[in-house]
Order: structure tokens, then C-alpha cells, then sequence
């Protein structure tokens, strides 16, 4: 196991952020923590990364204990914050070079390496360039190459895409699943996205008050949860009345089931005018679960 | 394996090199005393000279840039790289010692500006006194440094803090180690003040040293205060560093 919590809790005086958070992470996983800003998502992720130590249970990452071997698991993990990692005064480059050696490379290994990351992340014009003139996406691929500079088995992103445009966080994406892909690297991310999590993730951790409420891939949430709706349009209520499955709703009837597309072609002997199948999306799931929906949350700035 | 050596190494390389990049923001750190020692000292009375004066500006020079030095931790940590840097293996320790080495680097180049500044003026250099002087100096902006970074972790999110704190300190400071006028013919009270602040050993040592008066008792109480106040501030600093999240 790359990670294994057991009733892991964080109190800060009298607010509980994390209440008992039981957890398995096999190696190569890549897992999205899902929920609305103050579930506990970054609160779990600080402790797993020996930033703050739990206030009850316990959790190894690496098979190393958080609290006892801190500086063993701070070797093994990359991490990647909300914020930007690189000091705004610095120069990337440079940055990349100090991040190697503060992970005991020697000063040539580092540099080759800084040079390797800033060539594989697309930083090669402006690596050489004060950080606080770069824009939020150079940024951002900048703290990913600081977060990778020690070739990490295991890899933190806490908001990985918060505050980027639609293009930069998909080309983000892309270097998170191609890490993943091509070096086997188990990755652990923080979202509020709800389509980061859906297209990214192979498993989906919903997190409500500290709790973990859900963990599955998205389409077994999404069928489990919530399921499939066909609806069936009928020329007139008369003939929507006919239909003795699901529910009637005006000239309308709506189905519900676990496989929508496979349940719609043997609907057609009921002769309905239009067809549509409608897939949950992982709100809907977070709408099942909670009563509330995740798009109520207004994103944090 | 790193130690804490190497990891210290780290943290001051890291810290020097945007100094290093651009050296003009040296200068520009020192705009203030520079302003002392232009439109001040030529109000001093004669008895008073250059030799009494510029020891206290090569001091208040180190005061102005080093207790600033925290600011730049607080950024760091509104920005993330301190908690990017938290979760390194580097030790906490190193992480304000590496830096509060650092401000070494900046206090020399000032001193030695200063006096070259003031050497055309009539401003005698006695080099055994001024390198023991500086090393005086460097003790006492460590500790400076780190109490500045110090303050910087107990003001986290709290920027207002920092400089409330920097500058309601600054001044007193100054003034009570005698540094623009002699303390000695004040009151009581204010004579006081001035021996419980360790800065008037440092100036006094200072003064002594750059006079080329090594072998005095100034020179020998600087000496402890500059060191005292290097041991206060990377105890207390690495006690901040180490609770820091």
C-alpha cells in the first residue's frame, strides 16, 4: 500500500476537519479527494505530507509512519500546494536547481534534471526569468516541475487546477495523467472540479464534514448513486399514460436504471416520438449523497 | 546522507542568489542611513566627528535591512514556496539558520560602501578593528535576522503584524544605542534604557574598533551582546521554524 490511514482525525480546537478517515491507496493509483471547500480535503492532504500531525489515528505513507519517520516520507513524496512554490523574486530555473539539492542531489545531477523538466513541461523561455513575470499557468507547470524534480513515487496536488483558464488546466491534466502513464507514478489529488475528477481519476473519494461518504470509480458512483434516466416523448399524455414503467411527467415518461443505453433500444416497441438518455454526473452523485450540490459551492478565489 | 550543514548550505545559496542577480537592490536597501550620513552629519558639532558617527551608521544600517529581512519569509509563505519547502527534506533548522546567514552578504557590502563613502571626507581606516568589528556585526545581524524572521512566523496571515511590530521597535532601538546623539549627558531614565539595549554594546564596540581600540573593554562587551543576541535569535527561530505549517 502507497498509502493507509486508520480513523484519521484532525481537530483544530473545536472544529473537527477530519473525522476518522480510513484509507487504502494502492501503488500507481491515481485518486481525486472530491468535495466542497472546508470538507477536509486539504486538511487530510497536509497531514499525509507531514505538514501538520493528526490529532488522533494514523497514517503511513511510503509504509512510513507521518508523525515518526516525517523526514523518510518527505523524501518519498512530491508535493504541489494551492500555492506557488517557486519564491516570486527567484528565477525558475533556479528554483528548480535549489528544489534538487534540497532533495540531496548534487549540484550537476540538478541541474540536469532542472534542465530535463523544464524542457518536458514547455518552461525552456522562461526558466531563465524572474518567476513573478510569469503567468499562472507557466506558474503552474513550474510547481509541477518542482513537485517532480526527485522522480517521486508518490505525488501530492492540492487545487492543482484552481484558478487557471480552461485551456491551461486541461493542458495540466494531461501531464498528470501522462506522469501516471509513463512513469507509474501514484498520484493523490484535491479537487472541486467535478470534471477533473470524472475524466482524471480511476477513483473518486467524495468528502463531506470530514468524512469520507463515498469511494468508487465515477461510473460505478454515478450508477450506483444515482443511475440512468431515459425519457420517453409521447405525442400526448394520452399515450405517455399507456407506459407502465417509470414515471409520468406531462407528454413525457422518465425511467430510471443502472445502463440507460442499453435499456433505450428495447424502449422503442413502446413507439415514443423522441428518445433521450441522460448520464449522471458526479454532482448529481454529491446531490444524492449530501442533499446538496457541489455547483452551489462558490469556487474559492 | 545531507546534514544539516549541507541543508543550511542550501537554504543560503538559495536565499543569496536573487541578491546576487540583481546587487543594485543592495544599494537601495541602504538609501536610508545614506540619507543619515549626508544630511546629518554635517549637523554634528564639531568635537563630534566622522570617526564617532560612521561606526553608528554602518550599525543602523545593519538594523534597517535585517529587520526587514522577515518580510520577505512572510511573502514566501502568503505565496506557498515556505510550505513547498516545509515538505522537503531539508531540516526545519536549516531553514532559518540558511537564511539568517545570509544577511551577512548584504551588511558587509553596505559597511564597506559606507566607508568607502566617508574615506575622502577624513574617515581613518584601521583594518584589524574594522574586520573584528564586522564580525561583531555579522553575530549581531544573525541574530537580528532571525528575531525578523521569527516575527515573521508568529505573524502568519497577519501581515499588519510584522510591521507594526518592525517599526514601533526600530526607532527606540536606534536612539537608545546612542547612535545619531551621545546618550551620556541624558537622564537617568533614558541612560537606563540604553544599557538594557544591546545594541549600544555593538555600536560602542563599533566605535572602538573602527578607531582601531581593539584590545578594550567595548570592544569585549560588544562582543557578548552580539553573540547574545545571535543565540536568542536562533533559538527562538528555529523553535518558529519548527512549529511552522
Amino acid at each position: 500500500m502507497m498509502i493507509a490511514t486508520r480513523e484519521l482525525t484532525k481537530r483544530f480546537k473545536s472544529v473537527t476537519a477530519v473525522d476518522g478517515i480510513t484509507l487504502d491507496v494502492a501503488d500507481g493509483e491515481l485518486v481525486a479527494l472530491l468535495g466542497p471547500n472546508g470538507a477536509g480535503k486539504s486538511t487530510t492532504l497536509r497531514m499525509l505530507t507531514t505538514l501538520i500531525p493528526p490529532t488522533a489515528g494514523s497514517a503511513e505513507v511510503a509504509g512510513l509512519d507521518v508523525v515518526t519517520r516525517q523526514r523518510d516520507v518527505r523524501r518519498r513524496i512530491g508535493y504541489i500546494g494551492q500555492g506557488n512554490g517557486a519564491g516570486h523574486s527567484q528565477r525558475g530555473r533556479d528554483e528548480l536547481i535549489s528544489q534538487g539539492r534540497a532533495y540531496g542531489l548534487g549540484v550537476r545531477q540538478a541541474r540536469t534534471r532542472a534542465a530535463e523538466l523544464i524542457d518536458s513541461l514547455g518552461l525552456g523561455e522562461v526558466a531563465d526569468r524572474t518567476v513573478s513575470t510569469l503567468s499562472g499557468g507557466q506558474r503552474r507547470r513550474l510547481d509541477i516541475a518542482m513537485g517532480l524534480i526527485h522522480s517521486p513515487e508518490l505525488l501530492f496536488l492540492d487545487e492543482p487546477s484552481t484558478g487557471l483558464d480552461p485551456q491551461n488546466r486541461a493542458n495540466l491534466q494531461e501531464h498528470i495523467v501522462a506522469l501516471r502513464r509513463e512513469h507509474g507514478t501514484t498520484i493523490v489529488l484535491t479537487t472541486h472540479y467535478l470534471e477533473e475528477a470524472d475524466s482524471m481519476a480511476e477513483r473518486v473519494i467524495v468528502i463531506d464534514h470530514g468524512r469520507i461518504i463515498a469511494d468508487d470509480s465515477p461510473q460505478r458512483l454515478k450508477a450506483k448513486h444515482v443511475g440512468d434516466r431515459v425519457i420517453l416523448g409521447f405525442g400526448s399524455e394520452a399515450e405517455a399514460a399507456r407506459v407502465t414503467e417509470g414515471t409520468r411527467e406531462g407528454n413525457r415518461v422518465v425511467i430510471t436504471t443502472e445502463d440507460g443505453p442499453r435499456l433505450a433500444p428495447s424502449l422503442l416497441d413502446l413507439r415514443p416520438l423522441t428518445v433521450e438518455v441522460i448520464r449522471p454526473t458526479l454532482d448529481d452523485v454529491f446531490l444524492t449523497l449530501t442533499g446538496r450540490s457541489l455547483r452551489d459551492q462558490t469556487p474559492e478565489a | 546522507m545531507s546534514s544539516l550543514v549541507t541543508d543550511t548550505r542550501v537554504v543560503f545559496s538559495r536565499e543569496l542568489r536573487p541578491v546576487l542577480r540583481s546587487p543594485f537592490s543592495i544599494v537601495f536597501s541602504m538609501v536610508q542611513p545614506l540619507f543619515f550620513l549626508a544630511l546629518f552629519a554635517p549637523l554634528l558639532p564639531d568635537d563630534t566627528s566622522l570617526q564617532w558617527f560612521v561606526p553608528g551608521i554602518i550599525v543602523m544600517s545593519c538594523l534597517f535591512g535585517t529587520s526587514m529581512t522577515g518580510s520577505n519569509l512572510l511573502y514566501e509563505i502568503q505565496t506557498g514556496s515556505h510550505e513547498r519547502m516545509l515538505v522537503t527534506p531539508l531540516r526545519r533548522p536549516a531553514l532559518l539558520i540558511g537564511r539568517a546567514l545570509k544577511e551577512i552578504v548584504p551588511m558587509l557590502v553596505q559597511a564597506v560602501l559606507i566607508v568607502l563613502a566617508c574615506l575622502p571626507f577624513g574617515f581613518r581606516l584601521h583594518p584589524l578593528g574594522a574586520v573584528l568589528g564586522l564580525l561583531i556585526l555579522a553575530g549581531f545581524c544573525v541574530g537580528l535576522g532571525a528575531l525578523s524572521y521569527t516575527l515573521a512566523l508568529a505573524s502568519k496571515n497577519q501581515e499588519w503584524l510584522f510591521w507594526t511590530v518592525q517599526q514601533t521597535l526600530l526607532f527606540p532601538l536606534l536612539l537608545l544605542a546612542g547612535v545619531l546623539l551621545p546618550i551620556d549627558d541624558g537622564p537617568a531614565w533614558l541612560r537606563f534604557l540604553s544599557k538594557i539595549n544591546p545594541m549600544t554594546y555593538v555600536v560602542n564596540a563599533e566605535r572602538a574598533l573602527f578607531d582601531g581600540d581593539v584590545w578594550s573593554r567595548a570592544a569585549g562587551y560588544g562582543l557578548i551582546a552580539a553573540l547574545a543576541v545571535a543565540l536568542l535569535g536562533l533559538l527562538t527561530g528555529v523553535r518558529a521554524m519548527r512549529r511552522s505549517d
